[in-house]
C-alpha cells in the first residue's frame, strides 16, 4: 500500500489516497467544495471552475487538480467563497433561467447553489440571450437554460462509443449540439439518464414532468453539501 | 462525392487528419456539405455531431454555402489604425453585402477575422488563402472588379514582396520588413550543420549544452526549454513527439511568419534536434491556417531537406531517423495555447486540456511531446552549431540571447528586430522611430499597456516578457477604443469551456462599455476591477487569465483616464434610457413620447 | 416616536407577492403595531402623503407607467425593495425578453390560435402606457437596497425582512426562506 498523503484544508489536517483529486480527497475528509460541472464517475473537466480552491497562492480547480503531498488549500475562505459565488452568479445571467417555470426547479443545482450562497440578486446584469429550444423524439433540449458543463456529453454515447451530444460553436456562441439520428435511437433509460444528469433543467423528458411536489425536492430543506459536511 | 472519396483516401483512416480533410473538402467544394459530414462521420465511425463541432470551433471552416470569393478582412488593432473602417466600407458598398453576409449573386462573402500576422501592412485581408496587404479604397474597388471578371484571386497579386515570399510556390505581396537582423536568428547558418554537430553529441549532451543556454521559450511563456525536453525524453513511452507552434495568434506577432519564411530550415533544424535530444521520430508543424500561403513552400524546403539527407532515414549518415509533417489550423486562436494545439492537432475542436498530466507527459496521442515556439526552435538549431556560451554572452544573465520582436503601430519603421534582451522601452521606441507615444503595448492583448513613466522597462523575462508583439500607440490614439478592440478580440476567440472566460469577458465589455459612456461610478470602477481579478482567478487556461489584462493593466497605467470618465458624485447612474426604450413602441404605435421631467 | 412608515406596488407583476405578503396572517396584527402604510394597494391610498421609511416593490418594469411609478417610490422612499422574481429578475414577464416588441405583439394579438378573426387589433388607444423595448429589472432602472427572491417570496422571507429593517438589524437567512420558485 503505499503512503497516505498529508495535506490541509483550511488549516484541518487531512488525508488523501494517492491519485485523488483535491474535491475527492476533500469529500472523503467531510469537507464540501462545491461542483457543478462534475459528476460522480464521468471523466472531470473542469468547466464550471467553482470548485477553484486556492493552493500557495495559486488558483486550481479541484476536480481536475490531483492532492499532492503537503499541500494548504484555501476552501471556505472568503475570497474563494466570493469568487464562486461570482461565478454562480455569471451562470445565472448568461442564460435564461427562469425558476417558477423550470421543471427542475427544487432539484437544480445551479439553483442549489444560488441558495447556497444566498444570492438575493447577481451582481452582473441579465443578458437575456436569445436561444432555442430544440425537440427530439424522446426529449427536448432547452437551450436556455443549458450551462455547457457537458455532463451529458460524456455520460451519454451508443454502444460502439459515438457521442451522441457534442459541443458545437465557441466562445458565447457554444452550445450543446445533439445528433439528431442517434437522438431517435436512444431507449428510455438513455434519456432518463441524461435527464437526471443535467445538472439544471435543459434536458426534459418528453410525456413527464413536475414528479415530486414542492416540499419534496432534494434541495427544498437542506442545501447541497450537506449530506458530505454531515459526514465530519 | 467522388472528391471526398478521394480525399478520404489519400489521408487513410488518421483521424488526426480531420482538419486538413476539412479544410481541403471546403477549398474544392466552397462547403463542408451534408454529405460529406455523412462521409466522414462514417470514415472515422464518429457521430456527425463530433464532425459539425469541429467544423463549427474554427473559423475557416464552414458548413453553410460561401461565395466564390471568401474575404476575411482582419479587424486588430493596427489594422483600424491603418484604415480598416474605410475598407470595409469599400468592401461592402462593392461588393453589395455586409460582413457576415454573402452577395445576392452568390460571389463574394465578406468575414472579419483575428488578427492575421501582417500587423506592418496593414489592412490585411486574406481572400481564397492569398493574403493581401496595405489594402485601400482604390484596391478594394479593383479587386471586387476583378472578382465580378471571375478572375483567378492569385492572379490579382501584382506585386510580390522581399525574399522568399517571391519564391515560385510562395508568390505573396506579403513583406518581411526585417529592419535589425540580429545574430542568433539571421546571423550565420548553414544548413544541416546543426543536425549534423548534434548527432555526434548524445541526447543529454544536447539537453545540456540548451540548459547551460538558459533558452527560454520564445512563444512568451518563457518555460526553459532544456528542462521541458529532459521531462519529455525521461517520460517511457513508445513514442515520442516533437510539435512546433507556428500558430502566432497573438495580435501584432509576425515574427514566426518571417522566420518561417526566410530561415525554415533553421526551424526543421531545431525540431530534428529536439527530436533527437527527446527520442522522437516524428515532428508536426502546426502551421496556422492564416499561414497557409507558405505551405507548399515549406513542404517543399522538407523534401530538400529529405534529399540533402538532414531529414527522413538515417540523417547525416546516423541512425536517427526522424520526418516532419505539417499540419493545419483552421483559425482559432485558443490553438496556440500548447494542449488546444494538441488537441486541435489531432483532428478536434481546439479546446485546452486539464493539466496534469502535462504535454510532456501525455500529449500528442497521449505520448510524450514537447511543444516549442518557432523561434525557440530556431534558437535552439543556432545554440547546436556556436555553443551555449556565445549565446549567454548575447543579453542578460536571466534572459540570455536575442528576442525577435514583431513592431507595429505608430512608428516611422514597423517590421521585424532582432535585439538583445535587456533593451528597454525607450532604445526600442528610439530605433523603431516612434514619437509622441502614449502607450505600448508589450505582449499583444494578453501582456501589458506600458505608459510612459514604464519606457525605461527592459524587454526581457524578469521585467518586461513578450512573445515578440509590440505595438506602439502615440497621443492621437484613444486609448478605450484600443481597450475595446482587444476585448473584442478575447470575447470572440475564448473556446467557451469554462464559465469565466466564456461569459466573464462578456460582462466585462459591457461594465467596460458603461464606463466608456460616461454612465460609470465609482462603484462601476471597482467592480470592473474586481471582475477582472475573478476571470483572471478561476479562468481554465492563459487565454482566460490574460484576458482581463487589456482593462487591468491600463487601471494600472492609465488610471487616470478611467477617473476622468466616471462620475465620482453619483453613487448611482443607470444605463436605462426610457426614451430608447420606448422608441420602438412609438414605431410601432406611430405614438409620440415625451419624458416628463418632475412627477407629480 | 412615530412609527415607520411603509408603501407598496405592484408594476409588472401578478400581485402574487402581495398576496404572499398577506400570507403573514395573524402577524398581520403584530405589523399594524409596528408600522403605518402610506401609499400602497392595501390602503388603497394613491398618492404619497409623506416621506416614507420603507417602500416595497412588486414586479418589474414592462412599460412607461411602471418606470414612472418606480422613479415615484425610489423618491419617496429611503429604502427601496426588490421584492420577488419579476423585480428582482423580470420573471415570467421578461420572458418575453429574447423576442423582438413588435412579433411578441403580433403573435399575442394578431396570429395566435386563440384570437378570433374580428378581434384582430394590436390594442393602442392614448390611455394604455407605451411599452418597453424590453421587460427590465427594477434595479436596472433606480437604486434598490434589498432583494427577495422567490416566485412569490415566502410571508416568512417578507416578514423577517420587514421586521429587520425596522429593527435595523441584519436579515437573519435561514435556508428555506431562499427560494426562486
Amino acid at each position: 500500500m503505499p503512503d497516505k498523503i498529508k495535506f490541509t484544508i483550511d488549516g484541518k489536517e487531512c488525508l488523501a489516497e494517492p491519485g485523488q483529486t483535491i474535491y475527492e480527497a476533500a469529500r472523503a475528509n467531510g469537507v464540501y467544495i462545491p461542483v457543478l460541472c462534475h459528476y460522480e464517475g464521468l471523466k472531470p473537466v473542469g468547466s464550471c471552475r467553482i470548485c477553484s480552491v486556492r493552493v500557495n497562492g495559486r488558483w486550481m480547480a479541484s476536480c481536475t487538480q490531483p492532492v499532492t503531498e503537503g499541500m494548504v488549500i484555501e476552501n471556505a475562505v472568503p475570497e474563494v467563497e466570493e469568487f464562486r459565488k461570482a461565478i454562480i452568479e455569471m451562470l445565472l445571467v448568461e442564460g435564461n433561467h427562469f425558476c417558477p417555470t423550470c421543471e427542475k426547479s427544487g432539484n437544480c443545482e445551479l439553483q442549489a447553489l444560488a441558495y447556497r450562497y444566498q444570492i438575493m440578486v447577481p451582481q452582473f446584469p441579465y443578458l437575456f440571450p436569445k436561444r432555442e429550444i430544440e425537440a427530439f423524439p424522446g426529449f427536448l433540449l432547452e437551450h436556455n437554460r443549458c450551462i455547457q458543463c457537458q455532463r451529458c456529453v460524456r455520460a451519454i454515447q451508443t454502444r460502439d462509443g459515438q457521442k451522441i451530444f457534442t459541443m458545437k460553436n465557441r466562445s458565447k456562441d457554444v452550445r450543446v449540439n445533439v445528433d439528431r439520428k442517434l437522438a431517435a435511437k436512444m431507449s428510455e433509460d438513455q434519456i432518463q439518464k441524461a435527464m437526471d444528469i443535467c445538472p439544471v433543467g435543459a434536458i426534459l423528458k418528453k410525456e413527464v414532468g413536475f414528479r415530486l411536489p414542492i416540499g419534496k425536492r432534494k434541495y427544498d430543506h437542506r442545501p447541497i453539501g450537506s449530506e458530505i459536511e454531515e459526514k465530519k | 462525392m467522388d472528391i471526398i472519396k478521394r480525399i478520404l483516401q489519400k489521408y487513410g483512416k488518421d483521424r488526426t487528419r480531420l482538419i486538413d480533410i476539412l479544410k481541403e473538402i471546403q477549398a474544392g467544394q466552397g462547403i463542408i456539405s451534408d454529405k460529406a459530414i455523412e462521409s466522414i462521420a462514417k470514415e472515422f465511425k464518429i457521430s456527425r455531431a463530433e464532425v459539425e463541432g469541429v467544423i463549427s470551433f474554427y473559423h475557416f471552416l464552414s458548413d453553410k454555402p460561401l461565395g466564390k470569393y471568401v474575404v476575411y478582412l482582419n479587424n486588430s488593432i493596427t489594422s483600424e489604425m491603418a484604415g480598416r473602417e474605410k475598407v470595409a466600407r469599400a468592401l461592402e458598398k462593392e461588393a453589395g453585402c455586409a460582413f457576415g453576409q454573402t452577395s445576392p449573386d452568390g460571389l463574394i462573402t465578406l468575414f472579419e477575422t483575428s488578427c492575421i500576422g501582417m500587423n506592418d501592412q496593414e489592412p490585411a485581408a486574406i481572400i481564397n488563402g492569398v493574403v493581401f496587404t496595405c489594402l485601400n479604397e482604390e484596391k478594394v474597388k479593383k479587386i471586387v472588379a476583378w472578382m465580378k471578371e471571375g478572375k483567378d484571386v492569385q492572379e490579382m497579386v501584382e506585386e510580390f514582396g522581399d525574399g522568399a515570399n517571391q519564391h515560385e510556390l510562395v508568390k505573396a505581396m506579403v513583406k518581411n520588413n526585417i529592419r535589425k537582423p540580429g545574430p542568433v536568428l539571421f546571423g550565420d547558418y548553414t544548413v544541416g550543420s546543426a543536425i549534423t554537430k548534434a548527432l555526434k553529441m548524445s541526447p543529454e549532451a544536447i539537453i545540456e549544452e540548451v540548459k547551460k543556454a538558459n533558452l527560454l521559450g520564445r512563444g512568451g511563456a518563457g518555460f526553459p526549454t532544456g528542462l521541458k525536453w529532459e521531462f519529455c525524453r525521461k517520460e517511457k513511452s513508445p513514442e515520442h513527439y516533437v510539435i512546433c507552434n507556428a500558430d502566432e495568434g497573438e495580435p501584432g506577432t509576425f515574427k514566426d511568419r518571417v522566420l518561417l519564411t526566410e530561415r525554415p530550415e533553421m526551424v526543421f533544424e531545431g525540431m530534428a534536434i529536439a527530436g533527437y535530444a527527446v527520442g522522437a521520430r516524428l515532428g508536426i508543424l502546426y502551421l496556422r491556417h492564416e499561414y497557409s500561403y507558405l505551405r507548399n513552400y515549406l513542404q517543399h524546403i522538407l523534401e530538400r531537406m529529405r534529399q540533402q539527407g538532414f531529414l527522413g532515414k538515417n540523417i547525416a549518415d546516423k541512425s536517427f531517423d526522424f520526418d516532419i509533417e505539417i499540419k493545419s489550423g483552421a483559425g482559432a486562436y485558443v490553438c496556440g495555447e500548447e494542449s488546444a494545439l494538441i488537441e486541435s492537432a489531432e483532428g478536434k475542436r481546439g479546446e485546452p486540456r486539464d493539466r496534469p498530466p502535462f504535454p510532456v507527459q501525455k500529449g500528442f496521442l497521449n505520448q510524450p511531446t514537447t511543444v516549442n515556439n518557432v523561434e525557440t526552435l530556431a534558437t535552439a538549431t543556432q545554440i547546436i552549431i556556436h555553443g551555449a556560451g556565445w549565446f549567454r554572452s548575447m543579453g542578460t544573465p536571466v534572459s540570455a540571447g536575442t528576442k525577435l520582436l514583431s513592431v507595429s503601430g505608430d512608428c516611422e519603421r514597423p517590421g521585424i528586430y532582432e535585439v538583445e534582451f535587456g533593451l528597454t522601452i525607450k532604445e526600442l521606441l528610439e530605433m523603431v522611430g516612434a514619437k509622441d507615444t502614449l502607450a505600448v503595448q508589450v505582449g499583444g492583448p494578453s501582456g501589458q499597456c506600458i505608459s510612459e513613466s514604464g519606457f525605461g522597462r527592459k524587454i526581457c523575462y524578469s521585467d518586461l516578457a513578450t512573445g515578440g508583439s509590440i505595438i506602439i500607440f502615440n497621443r492621437s490614439r484613444d486609448l478605450f477604443s484600443i481597450v475595446r478592440n482587444f476585448l473584442d478580440f478575447f470575447i470572440e476567440e475564448s473556446c467557451g469551456w469554462c464559465v469565466p472566460c466564456r461569459a466573464g469577458n462578456v460582462l466585462l465589455k459591457k461594465k467596460f462599455e458603461k464606463i466608456a459612456s460616461g454612465l460609470g461610478t465609482r462603484q462601476d470602477l471597482a467592480e470592473l476591477e474586481a471582475w477582472g481579478k475573478i476571470i483572471k482567478s478561476m479562468s481554465r487556461c492563459g487565454l482566460g487569465q490574460t484576458s482581463p489584462n487589456p482593462i487591468l493593466t491600463t487601471l494600472t497605467n492609465f488610471r487616470e483616464l478611467y477617473e476622468s470618465r466616471i462620475n465620482k458624485e453619483a453613487d448611482f447612474i443607470p444605463e436605462f434610457d426610457l426614451t430608447r426604450a420606448v422608441a420602438e413602441a412609438c414605431v410601432l404605435t406611430g405614438r409620440e413620447f415625451q419624458e416628463e421631467t418632475e412627477h407629480a | 416616536m412615530s412609527k415607520p412608515v411603509i408603501a407598496t406596488a405592484s408594476l409588472a407583476g401578478c400581485f402574487g407577492c402581495h398576496m404572499s405578503f398577506l400570507d403573514i396572517d395573524e402577524r398581520i396584527l403584530e405589523l399594524v403595531e409596528l408600522v403605518e402604510f402610506d401609499k400602497s394597494p392595501i390602503d388603497d391610498l394613491k398618492k404619497f402623503t409623506r416621506p416614507v421609511d420603507i417602500g416595497l416593490i412588486e414586479g418589474g418594469c414592462c412599460n412607461v407607467e411602471n418606470v414612472e411609478v418606480l422613479r415615484y417610490f425610489r423618491k419617496n422612499c429611503r429604502i427601496l425593495v426588490s421584492v420577488g422574481e419579476c423585480a428582482v429578475m423580470g420573471g415570467l414577464p421578461a420572458m418575453r425578453n429574447t423576442i423582438p416588441l413588435k412579433e411578441c405583439l403580433e403573435e399575442a394579438y394578431l396570429n395566435s390560435l386563440t384570437v378570433a378573426p374580428e378581434d384582430r387589433l394590436i390594442p393602442n388607444d392614448e390611455e394604455l402606457p407605451l411599452l418597453l423595448d424590453r421587460v427590465y429589472p427594477c434595479h436596472e432602472i433606480v437604486r434598490i437596497d434589498y432583494f427577495l427572491p422567490g416566485c412569490p417570496p415566502s410571508a416568512d422571507l417578507i416578514w423577517e425582512a420587514l421586521t429587520a429593517l425596522i429593527q435595523g438589524r441584519p436579515m437573519k437567512l435561514d435556508y428555506p426562506l431562499i427560494k426562486y420558485d
